[in-house]
């Protein structure tokens, strides 16, 4: 039995693996954004790309992110696959028109005529001192468009295999990375990553018996900590990675809640109108007479990001996620 | 050496000498909107082009009078008239290639019937269908578009990805003069000249923006002039004119195939009727300004031509009609049967496969169907 070495790498270097595996899989794969040739793309995801497999396919383009998803969609009309980057979350919001009115509807508007494979890379979220308009949680906007499955990793393998994923795809996806997590480490193989579920599944990521946290992207790995801290507590935290937001996993998060009867639902997104409204609902719809105590939502407030100075304040840390954990009225197993 | 000295000895050293990336002159647009029928230039064109024009223009009026009368009778929800604009309609088709593309707005129905596209088909998303009708693959015409310049964009990428596949074929997309105004004009004009992309952008100035006239939209000298800031000529036609489109529209399909790259082509026309059926077009103009255009009606214009020079007997006018009436006659028998939409559509193809969550509404929106259904049957039985 030969054993595969690990070495730790980056979720960075993961997607650019993922890129690059793609392309070199499938000429009509190209990537195209914003300082993603020359320089290699301001988190250096797209690094090494256009060197390997020319300007043509790996493209940088005038400084516009309509005019990018636009043009996408037209060389996807033609056959092409193309990925493009969208440099930060509140930069993409100007290929909005492009990507609610046609890029999520083609395929139905033509009957499956002109399915639109177009992956849209979207670095998100805070936790990187970036200033105004660097660090939003954009993922309920693009949940509530029909037509666009949403993906974020939590995880350097997830990285490689969502992305992978995302660019196979026939649907157009949208890959939400969560830039906190570029420089996070794992031991991955590179040389043999593992394909991960098809899109919509999650996972568990720690099992636990008293209550569920269900999280994703950049939450993930700050409610492990929480899981770990809470021992102390008495309670064992189960974590759910979503991995997935369209499609979602029913399936897996109940199976969850159902057998800690407890659920507690985590992100950066503010609350009002985010996520967690919806999986609280599900959950709620779904597992109601399984639970103990009210699903509750730990996330972000609902303010305009705040500035690097003060994020740390909006941020869903570890003393939020134990504390909402705490209001799941215990009492009741005393 | 005193300080007022070594000041006096300062040289800043010049920075890099500046001159123009691209020479404007030969991009800037004619004074006057290019004309061919009544002068000089009518001399050279093909009698048989000029016929096939004609044939078309005959048919695609008809076209534009029975769409909007089937508005008025309720089998068409809404109808974007072209009428007094069928030049530009018939030339943008006709100046293609079978392998080019043509992205038209929503005001193109014309278009893309003249590219061959069934009637019935093209006016699928305008009787109230959930979905745009044609195979957009089948006559290489993109799904109508209603949101405005949107798909201009789409055409540069097509056009791109053509040439990156070593392939000549050229994309016409068709923008009104409002739709100018949009910043997804200026970024497809824009990433077409850097990219040299083989497409051509023509817009119909046909004066109104529903009821915004171009005053109120541009203040630019013309707007063909739009094309010198992107580095790609602009080219000014008398879009009433159909030989003059015709001519330039080839000219520029010619030039983006060899290579040459883009070219924006503004055509000069009139919007003769209301926006739509729903619009009321007496609030903002008066009909002395339509009488006008009226004047200068494309087919008349032709018409004029043709009969000057001898190449239209009243035979081949006949035949023009008949074969209008009788495209008018077999759009009306099918209009007016029910079109029979299944509900269940709607779910079939949002996603290759639906999801999870999606299923579940299916089966809800089944459900309450059999229900109905169950009702008639019981109020029948």
């Amino acid at each position: 039995m030969t054993t595969v070495a690990l070495k730790p790498a980056t979720m960075a270097q993961a997607l650019t693996r993922a890129l690059r595996d793609a392309m070199a899989a499938d000429p009509s794969v190209h990537v195209l954004g914003e300082d993603v040739g020359t320089l290699g793309g301001v988190f250096r995801v797209t690094d090494g790309l256009a060197a390997e497999f020319g300007e043509d396919r790996c493209t940088d383009t005038p400084l516009a992110e309509a005019g990018i998803l636009g043009t996408a969609v037209g060389m996807a009309m033609y056959g092409l696959r193309p990925v493009v980057e969208m440099q930060f979350d509140a930069f993409a919001y100007p290929a909005f028109e492009q990507l609610i009115s046609h890029v999520a509807r083609m395929r139905n508007r033509t009957r499956g005529r002109m399915p639109l494979p177009i992956t849209v890379r979207v670095p998100y979220g805070g936790g990187i001192g970036g200033v105004e308009h660097h660090s939003d949680s954009s993922e309920a906007y693009y949940m509530a468009t029909p037509g666009l499955h949403v993906v974020t990793p939590a995880t350097v393998a997830d990285a490689y295999g969502l992305l992978r994923a995302a660019i196979a795809s026939d649907d157009p996806v949208v890959v939400l990375e969560p830039k906190r997590l570029y420089w996070s480490k794992d031991a991955w193989n590179p040389d043999d990553p593992q394909p991960v579920d098809p899109i919509g599944r999650a996972v568990v990521r720690r099992p636990g018996r008293s209550a569920t946290l269900i999280t994703y992207g950049p939450s993930v790995p700050v409610c492990l900590e929480a899981a770990e801290a809470a021992r102390a507590e008495g309670w064992d935290l189960e974590v759910v990675d979503l991995r997935s937001l369209v499609p979602f996993d029913d399936e897996t998060v109940c199976a969850s809640v159902r057998r800690t009867g407890r659920a507690v639902v985590v992100h950066e997104s503010g609350s009002f109108g985010g996520p967690g409204g919806e999986i609280a609902a599900r959950v709620t719809e779904r597992c109601f007479h399984h639970l103990e105590a009210p699903v509750l939502r730990v996330a972000g407030f609902d303010l305009p990001y705040p500035p690097p100075m003060l994020e740390r304040h909006h941020l869903p840390g570890v003393d939020r996620i134990l504390d909402a954990v705490a209001r799941l009225q215990w009492e009741a197993e005393n | 050496m005193t300080v007022m000295e070594q000041r006096g000895a300062y040289r800043p050293t010049p920075p890099p000498a500046w001159k123009p990336r691209t020479d404007p002159a030969p991009l800037l647009p004619d004074t006057e909107p290019y004309r061919v029928l009544g002068t000089d230039a009518a001399a050279q064109a093909d009698p048989e082009l000029l016929r096939r024009l004609y044939a078309q223009l005959v048919r695609g009026r008809r076209y534009n009078v029975q769409a909007t009368a089937l508005t008025k009778q309720g089998r068409l929800a809404v109808y974007p008239s072209s009428t007094g604009q069928e030049a530009c309609e018939v030339a943008a088709a006709l100046a293609l290639q079978e392998r080019d593309w043509l992205f038209p707005s929503y005001r193109d129905t014309l278009a893309v019937v003249a590219r061959g596209v069934d009637p019935v088909e093209a006016l699928t998303l305008l009787r109230g269908d959930w979905h745009t009708g044609y195979d957009p693959y089948e006559h290489r015409v993109a799904p109508l578009s209603t949101p405005l310049a949107t798909q201009l964009p789409h055409a540069v990428g097509l056009a791109h990805a053509a040439r990156l596949k070593g392939d000549d074929v050229v994309a016409l997309a068709m923008v009104g003069d409002g739709g100018t105004s949009e910043g997804d004009f200026h970024e497809a004009l824009n990433f077409a000249a850097v990219w040299q992309a083989p497409v051509v952008f023509l817009v119909q100035n046909n004066g109104f923006a529903i009821s915004v006239p171009l005053a109120k939209q541009t203040a630019a000298p013309s707007l063909a002039h739009k094309a010198v800031g992107y580095g790609m000529p602009g080219r000014l036609v008398d879009g009433n004119d159909a030989a003059a489109v015709h001519e330039v529209l080839t000219d520029a399909v010619r030039r983006a195939r060899e290579g040459g790259g883009p070219t924006l082509v503004e055509a000069v026309t009139y919007r003769i009727e209301a926006h739509t059926n729903a619009d009321d077009a007496t609030r903002y103009r008066g009909d002395a300004e339509v009488e006008t255009w009226r004047e200068h009606d494309p087919i008349q214009l032709l018409e004029r031509e043709l009969t000057a020079r001898g190449l239209l007997d009243e035979d081949t006018k006949q035949s023009a009609r008949d074969a209008a009436e009788t495209m008018a006659a077999d759009l009306r028998a099918r209009m007016n049967q029910d079109a029979v939409l299944d509900p269940m559509d709607l779910f079939a193809h949002v996603y290759a496969e639906p999801t999870p969550q999606l299923r579940e509404q299916q089966a809800l929106l089944r459900a309450e169907l059999e229900a109905e259904h169950a009702d008639r049957e019981g109020t029948h039985r």
